[in-house]
Order: structure tokens, then C-alpha cells, then sequence
């Protein structure tokens, strides 16, 4: 149980400033975090306090998602734990987004805001008890209505009967709101699940999302709003100097061009998107490039290398012994090392960044987004138009994609589109769009990063020593989140997934930071996203020097009475089984196996490919078993596995944002191509049944992709790819 | 310049530059938003509108180059095809973030059109120019079987 259920109740507290109007309830968090019920005012808009169900006079249900929607399922998610307490029919249940309150705080960050594969985890007592209050509320009422004791009432789908009495919800709401709610509501034992963990529950944004009425930021369209594209310098901290409209004020529907306050770029300003684009074209501008990155891809490789020779400056794994573990590693009679390389990415969601800023009569303003990250917006949004953050109001509306990159310790495109609307004077609504092209050049990339691993084998045919050493941009110094991520120097999202694995290996691990004015960020699975692929591609080289079977090599460094490792070794066991693992090789053809924890979640794939006559691949199929916890929408479950096998693999094939004298060499998709239906393998999913508190999902499925994958081919070629992207590094796509 | 638009079954006047790509006049002049606007050169397929029945990719398609024909968006597609596509895409729970959906729904229908059976490599070879970062792509094959199963009755 979290603490939210065990901290007494405190209702007067906010009762004080409840306008009781009747016939609605809610049920929610107050500021101090308990559970609190109250009616609503007649409007539906909420008093008081912040709802996280809500249930109308006509019985109408609707669950308020604190957790933005990119896709991963959370609107589907979180009303499948509402409506499992409160018994209601599936289909009779709504879904809105909260507003920008910090009731509506990640448990796990302390702050409103959507990542780390956290939604469901920090969300599944949370929603859970406010299901079970409001329903324990309704069969009071009932109950008094009926003269009969509260336990002899059922509920089913949103139906209350006791022997011959039966009814609503309608029936009871008005009464049942006046009720004190239970500090302490009774939650269902996960035996009597009727909707958590059934195989398949339609999705709540299925219909809207395929009729073209599901809203988007873009979508978003103000009074006397005005369009705003920005030019930026080309660099990489690049300033405006000057700039020359040149025939930009030709452009039909363009209506000025200004500097942005912090000299970032020049905001261009439409009464279409269109203009606004077709305007920017027009104008050129003069920058100040002295703080500005200036390298290519090819001196930072090289620089990167010169990092992995040099003496780390880290030691993450603190026992100051990585020369001798290196020397041993080397030394060994049977050994492995080698070096690996992975690009610059960038998060490319289909829907360009965006959003809306539009001025509201107190003052303030309404930001109409996508948001991720409310807890770093709303505060940034208030500081940079210097007013207070009560007066800042956020919307939020389903997002096209994030994989990350709508949050960021500096909300960019937020700070962007205030800076726009602060420069045009604050009075008038401006919609920031970016293109592709923005979104390829825009910066804040996973990182690059260099790993170098000597793996020396004993005697006993197991690993005797591992050392490593990584160089990577740190995602977190310098930003807000520093002091939970960096200790002793070291930024975990570096060395995550290396210095933690559940492998009993006795490992060295030495870091080094590189420098660039170039903004990084996490991508779906942060450092996961490059160490999933190091590590199970090292566990494969060193099986082959061991001269053992991959599945077996892997076991063998797993203690199965440790909770952690047996869950890791189940998935892995699992994968195996169902892909029918023979270790045996087949002609034309290659397997691969990886498994790897990310975001406290398990899981091992084994992938499959082809070898055409040229010698292309083709990926023919992925069996994955994932180890999740209680799954609670097992088919959102497999639909992240699917999505996150597939992002995985379009990233390692191909994709690389490249930069030549500090300038991305990327554009647009043709240059960045994504990964198509015709590279995606079948995917087949097993989920193991657990009664584990849920873990993550959007991210874990990634990480062994591309390490099954660059086993698989190895196994089918003989080719070791430890560079990427693979088809820059030799290896041929069908 | 002022434009005749037939579009979704009703004739709208407007008034663009020649050059205004279909996808705006469509969004930022109708407000049809269920049509995306991904990457602008004809490369991700998140704008596909149907014009006079075919699958188009708005983003590079000069309203003046529309003239007579018949424009239709997601918002409006009611052809056999594009329902039955509608239906298999909910039953199958296709959507992750959706915003491609829209144009994959248009690109599947007109492949259902011209190919009431398509095997998987038909699909992957008419799909193939529209982008699903989600990676949805695994269930879109399998919806679009499912659409024409239920088309087949």
C-alpha cells in the first residue's frame, strides 16, 4: 500500500472552500494527499479540491489521467484501475486529462509529469483507492436508502442490488456525495479482478484516434491566433546577430518577424501555418557563433576515442580496481574485448513539436500542449512571462509521440513559444509549430557514447573478470533533476543497465563525461537504449569464447534464489522455450537471444533473421516474454513490446544524426528514415503471470532489440557488429 | 487566389495562395484536423487524403492542382472499405499515439480498394510510405486482413 491510504482523513479542511451544489461527486486527492469526496458545482468543473473520479447526477463516470497519452496506454491504463474498484461497465467510463496541479504529482518523480515507464507503477494504489472510495460511498447510500446492511450490496457494472432492491448509480450519487468518504477503502484481493489483467479490454482512445476527432495540440485552434515558426541558428548555441526579412513580408498572411528575447532565434509570425513556414524560407539571419558547437560527428568519434584510451574519471563501481580487472580480462586464456560505438539519435515523434499560448482575462495564460512534464513547464512557462504560477493554466491534450522528447529540464519548446508570444506583446495567442526539419535539427538527442569491455573467462568456463569503461554526454548535469541522478560524479543514466545488471559478473566500470553546447536528453529507455545492446552483445561474445550455448552461458551466471535474477532468468527461460531454442544453426538463416531489466521490468527476446543471396537480412520474427508484474492490460503490454521491438530496431539499422561543422546533416524523414512496415518483424509476446506489483512498459521492451538483432546476424553471417547504425557499419537490410 | 473545393461531400469557397499545399487549406482553412501534417515532402504519409477515391499526400499537393476532383478526409471517409478498415483497426486496438493513424486508415482503404485480398508483401509494399514511429505496424498488416475478411462478409 502507498502512504496516500493510511494518512488520516482531513475533509474539513477543504470543505471550507467547497461550493456544494449537488447531484455530482468526486473523489480525489486534497493537498495534503488523502482521499477526499465532495459534490461539484453544477458546471462539472471542479471545487475545492482535485478529482480523480468523477461521477455526474446521470451516473456517468469519468476518470481523470493525471499522466499524459503518447501512446503507451495510459488513458487505458489508469480507467481500468478506477473502474475495477468501482465495479463500473467498461464502455460507461470516461477519460479527460488533469489540469496542471501538483495533486496530480508522480509518486515516483514528487512532481506531475510522464516517464520512466512509471504511469501505471506509481498510479495502481492511487487509482485503485479512488475507485474504491466512490464506490464504497454509493453502496452507503444504498444501503440507507434500503434499510440493509452496506455488505450485503453488490455492484456489477454500475448496477447496486440487495435481494429485491436494485439501482444506479443515478440513484444514489446525490446522497452519496454528502457522505463522509473512507480514509481507508477496502481493496478488491487481485483474485476477484474482473478487468485488471483481462486479455484483452478495448483501448479508450481506439475510436477517436481512428475517426480523426482525437485531439492534438496541433489540432489546437484560438481566437485571433496567430502561427509562429522560428529560425535558428544552425549551430548549436548559435545567437541572432541580425537578421534581413528579405521578401518574407511578400508571403500572403505574414505579419512580422522578431528576435527573440534570449537571442535564440527569430520568431516569424502567420495567420497560417503555412505562411509562417513559407515566410521563414525568405528570411536570413546573421549569428554569433563563438559558444557554439562547432565539430563533426568524425573529430567528436575520434575524441571519444581518445576518451576510452585515457584514464576514466569516474569509477562507478567504486572499488578503484579497473587496470588490474583489464589486465586479468586480457591475461585470461580464453577472452573478449571490444569496442563500441553508438550515434547521436533523435526522437523524431510523428507529431512535430508544438503548442499553444493564448492570453486569459486574469492575466495569466492558458498553454494548450502535449505536456509531458507539467511539473517543469508550469513553473518555467509563469518565470519567463513573470507571473505568478497560479495564473498559468495548462491543457493537456493527447500527444503524437514523445519517446521522450516532450520533456525536458528546460521545457525548450515551451520557453520557445512564451518568448514568442512575450516578444508579439502578450495579448495575442500564438501556436508554435515546428517542421521535421526543426525536429531533426532541434537538437536534444540521446547521446552519443563509446564503451570499450575486456572479458577474460576462468577456468570454471565462467566470467572471471569484466572491465569497461564508457564515455557518454550526461544527460542530467546542469539540469533540475542533477541531485537524483549523479552521485560521487557519476550521472546513472551513463552506466544504468551496465553497473546494475542482475548478472553476477565481477565487473570494473569506469566513466568519462564529453562536453558539447549540444543538448541531450533521454530517449525511450534513457542509457538502457545503448548499454541493453552492449552488454548482450558482450554475453554473446563471450558464450562463443567459452564455447558455450548462449541461453546456457547466460543462465550460468544467474542465482536463481536471488528474486531479481530468477525473474530475469524466467523471461529469458521463457523467450527460449517458446521460440523453441535449439542452439542449432540453420542455413541462410540466424537466431539471436538478449535479455535485459530496464525500468524494474525483465525481458528476453530471441529474434530470427534471413540471408538473401546478396546477403541482406531481413528480421522474420521476435519471440519476447516480458516479466512485468501484474500486467494489467495485458494487450497494452504487448502492443509496448511490439512498439518498443520496433523502435528499438529501426534506431540500430539505420538511424544517426550526424553533424558536419557543428551542423546536423539530417533534414527530414528521407534522411532519418524510420523504420517501415516492410522491416517489421512478426512479433509474438508472452507475458509471465505474476502478482507483483506492475512495473513499467513503454521503455523495457526496447533495449534487447537491437542486441538480439546483432546477435542474430552474427550468427547468420558471422558479422559482429558493435558499430552503429548497422547499415553504416557493413551490414546490408533487405 | 479563390478556390472551388469539393471536399467531403460539400463544395467550400476559399481563398490561398496557388501554392498552398492542399494539407493546410484542409487544416488551417476548414479546420479538418483529423488529416496530420508529419513531415511536409511526401515521406511519413500522415497527411493521406483520398482524391477522387485514390490515396494523396496532401503535404505536397498544390490546392491548384485539385481542380474538379473529390477531396475526402478521415473525417468523412464512408466507403466500404474504409469502414471496414475502421472497424478492424478498432477491434485489433491498432492505435498507440494515433497521430499516423489517420493515414494509414486512408492508405489501407485505397489498398483494399484496388486489392480486396492482399497478401502480407502486398501490404508491406503498398503501406510502405506511411510512417508509424509507434511501430504499430505488426497489428496494421493484421487489421488489414481483418478488413477484408470483413468486407468479404
Amino acid at each position: 500500500m502507498s502512504a496516500t491510504n493510511k494518512v488520516p482523513m482531513n475533509r474539513r479542511s477543504f470543505l471550507k472552500s467547497t461550493a456544494v451544489v449537488g447531484g455530482a461527486m468526486a473523489v480525489g486527492f486534497n493537498v495534503s494527499g488523502v482521499l477526499a469526496a465532495t459534490s461539484e458545482s453544477a458546471s462539472g468543473a471542479s471545487v475545492g479540491f482535485n478529482p480523480f473520479v468523477k461521477i455526474g447526477p446521470d451516473g456517468t463516470v469519468a476518470v481523470v489521467i493525471k499522466h499524459f497519452e503518447m501512446g503507451q496506454g495510459t488513458s487505458t491504463g489508469l480507467t481500468t484501475l478506477v473502474a475495477e474498484e468501482l465495479d463500473v461497465a467498461w464502455d460507461k467510463v470516461a477519460v479527460e486529462f488533469a489540469p496542471s496541479h501538483d495533486n496530480y504529482k508522480n509518486l515516483a518523480f514528487g512532481g506531475q509529469g510522464t516517464g520512466g515507464s512509471t504511469a501505471i507503477a506509481n498510479s495502481f494504489m492511487q487509482y485503485r483507492q479512488a475507485g474504491a472510495v466512490a464506490r464504497d460511498m454509493l453502496v452507503r447510500a444504498a444501503a440507507e436508502k434500503w434499510g440493509v446492511d452496506a455488505s450485503t450490496i453488490m455492484v456489477k457494472e454500475g448496477e447496486l442490488s440487495s435481494g429485491d432492491n436494485k439501482g444506479s448509480f443515478s440513484d444514489f450519487v446525490e446522497p452519496a456525495s454528502k457522505l463522509e468518504p473512507n480514509a481507508e477503502p477496502v481493496l478488491k484481493d487481485a483474485s476477484k479482478f474482473n478487468l485488471i489483467g483481462k486479455n484483452k479490454l478495448p483501448r479508450k482512445d481506439s475510436e477517436a484516434k481512428t475517426n480523426g476527432t482525437a485531439v492534438f495540440a496541433m489540432d489546437v485552434k484560438v481566437p485571433n491566433m496567430v502561427y509562429v515558426t522560428v529560425l535558428r541558428s544552425p549551430l548549436f548555441g548559435g545567437t541572432v546577430k541580425s537578421f534581413e526579412l528579405g521578401d518574407a513580408d511578400k508571403v500572403s498572411g505574414f505579419v512580422d518577424a522578431k528576435v527573440l528575447p534570449n537571442k535564440a532565434g527569430v520568431a516569424i509570425y502567420a495567420e497560417s501555418t503555412w505562411a509562417a513556414i513559407k515566410a521563414r524560407r525568405a528570411i536570413t539571419a546573421e549569428w554569433d557563433n563563438a559558444a557554439a558547437e562547432e565539430r563533426g560527428s568524425a573529430e567528436m568519434l575520434s575524441e571519444y576515442n581518445a576518451m576510452l584510451d585515457a584514464e576514466p574519471t569516474y569509477d562507478a563501481t567504486g572499488k578503484g580496481n579497473l587496470a588490474e580487472t583489464e589486465t586479468a580480462a586480457k591475461a585470461a586464456a580464453k577472452s573478449v574485448s571490444a569496442d563500441f560505438h553508438f550515434p547521436l539519435l533523435a526522437h523524431a515523434p510523428m507529431e512535430p513539436l508544438n503548442c499553444v499560448i493564448e492570453p486569459t482575462e486574469d492575466g495569466g495564460v492558458r498553454l494548450h500542449d502535449g505536456c509531458q512534464f507539467h511539473m517543469i513547464t508550469h513553473p518555467t512557462v509563469a518565470a519567463i512571462l513573470q507571473i505568478p504560477p497560479e495564473k498559468v493554466d495548462i491543457v493537456t491534450y493527447y500527444a503524437g509521440g514523445s519517446f521522450g522528447r516532450r520533456a525536458n529540464g528546460g521545457s525548450d519548446y515551451h520557453v520557445e513559444a512564451a518568448l514568442a508570444f512575450a516578444a508579439l506583446g502578450g495579448k495575442t495567442a500564438v501556436k508554435l509549430v515546428w517542421t521535421r526539419e526543426d525536429d531533426l535539427a532541434g537538437g536534444y538527442y540521446r547521446p552519443m557514447f563509446a564503451q570499450r569491455a575486456h572479458i577474460g573467462i576462468g577456468d570454471d568456463g565462467k566470467i572471471a573478470a569484466w572491465g569497461h569503461r564508457s564515455v557518454a554526454q550526461s544527460i542530467f548535469k546542469g539540469g533540475p533533476m542533477e541531485s537524483i541522478a549523479v552521485h560521487n560524479g557519476v550521472d546513472h543514466f551513463s552506466v544504468e543497465g551496465i553497473v546494475d545488471t542482475p548478472y553476477q559478473l565481477p565487473m570494473a566500470l569506469g566513466l568519462t563525461d564529453y562536453e558539447s553546447p549540444m543538448p541531450v536528453l533521454w530517449w525511450r529507455s534513457v542509457g538502457h537504449s545503448q548499454s541493453g545492446y552492449t552488454m548482450e552483445v558482450l554475453m554473446d561474445m563471450a558464450a562463443e569464447a567459452a564455447e558455450a550455448d548462449p541461453v546456457e552461458f547466460r543462465l550460468a551466471h544467474l542465482d536463481e534464489s536471488d528474486d531479481n535474477q530468477a525473474r530475469f532468468a524466467g523471461v529469458l527461460k521463457l523467450a527460449a522455450e517458446k521460440a523453441g531454442w535449439d542452439g542449432k544453426p540453420m542455413k541462410g538463416k540466424g537466431r539471436g537471444v538478449a535479455v535485459h531489466k530496464s525500468f524494474n521490468s525483465y525481458v528476453a527476446q530471441v529474434m530470427d533473421v534471413s540471408v538473401d543471396a546478396d546477403g541482406a537480412i531481413s528480421i522474420d520474427k521476435v519471440v519476447c516474454a516480458v516479466d512485468c508484474g501484474i500486467a494489467v492490460n495485458p494487450d497494452v503490454v504487448r502492443a509496448q513490446m511490439e512498439g518498443g521491438i520496433g523502435f528499438g530496431l529501426g534506431a540500430v539499422m539505420r538511424n544517426e544524426i550526424t553533424l558536419k561543422d557543428g551542423v546536423v546533416e539530417q533534414s527530414n524523414f528521407p534522411q532519418y528514415e524510420p523504420l517501415r512496415i516492410t522491416d517489421m518483424p512478426e512479433v509474438e509476446v508472452h507475458i509471465v503471470q505474476s502478482d507483483k506489483e506492475p512495473t513499467g512498459v513503454g521503455e523495457p521492451g526496447l533495449p534487447p532489440a537491437g542486441a538480439a538483432l546483432a546477435n542474430a546476424i552474427y550468427a547468420a553471417t558471422g558479422n559482429r557488429v558493435t558499430k552503429l547504425p548497422m547499415a553504416s557499419n557493413g551490414v546490408k537490410f533487405a | 487566389m479563390s478556390i472551388t473545393l469539393k471536399i467531403n461531400g460539400a463544395t467550400r469557397e476559399i481563398t490561398a495562395d496557388a501554392d498552398t499545399p492542399l494539407l493546410w487549406v484542409i487544416r488551417d482553412e476548414l479546420n479538418l484536423t483529423g488529416t496530420k501534417f508529419g513531415c511536409g515532402v511526401a515521406s511519413c504519409g500522415s497527411c493521406t487524403v483520398h482524391v477522387d477515391g485514390e490515396p494523396q499526400r496532401s503535404c505536397v499537393l498544390p490546392i491548384s492542382a485539385v481542380g474538379d476532383s473529390e477531396v475526402t478526409t478521415i473525417d468523412a471517409i464512408d466507403t466500404p472499405q474504409g469502414k471496414a478498415v475502421q472497424a478492424a483497426w478498432r477491434e485489433l486496438d491498432v492505435v498507440q499515439c494515433g497521430y499516423c493513424q489517420s493515414g494509414q486508415i486512408m492508405s489501407a482503404a485505397g489498398l483494399l480498394t484496388s486489392n480486396a485480398k492482399p497478401s502480407d508483401e502486398d501490404i508491406d509494399t503498398y503501406m510502405k510510405g506511411n510512417a508509424c514511429r509507434c511501430a504499430t505496424y505488426h497489428r496494421i498488416r493484421a487489421a488489414i486482413h481483418r478488413a477484408s475478411d470483413i468486407l468479404e462478409g
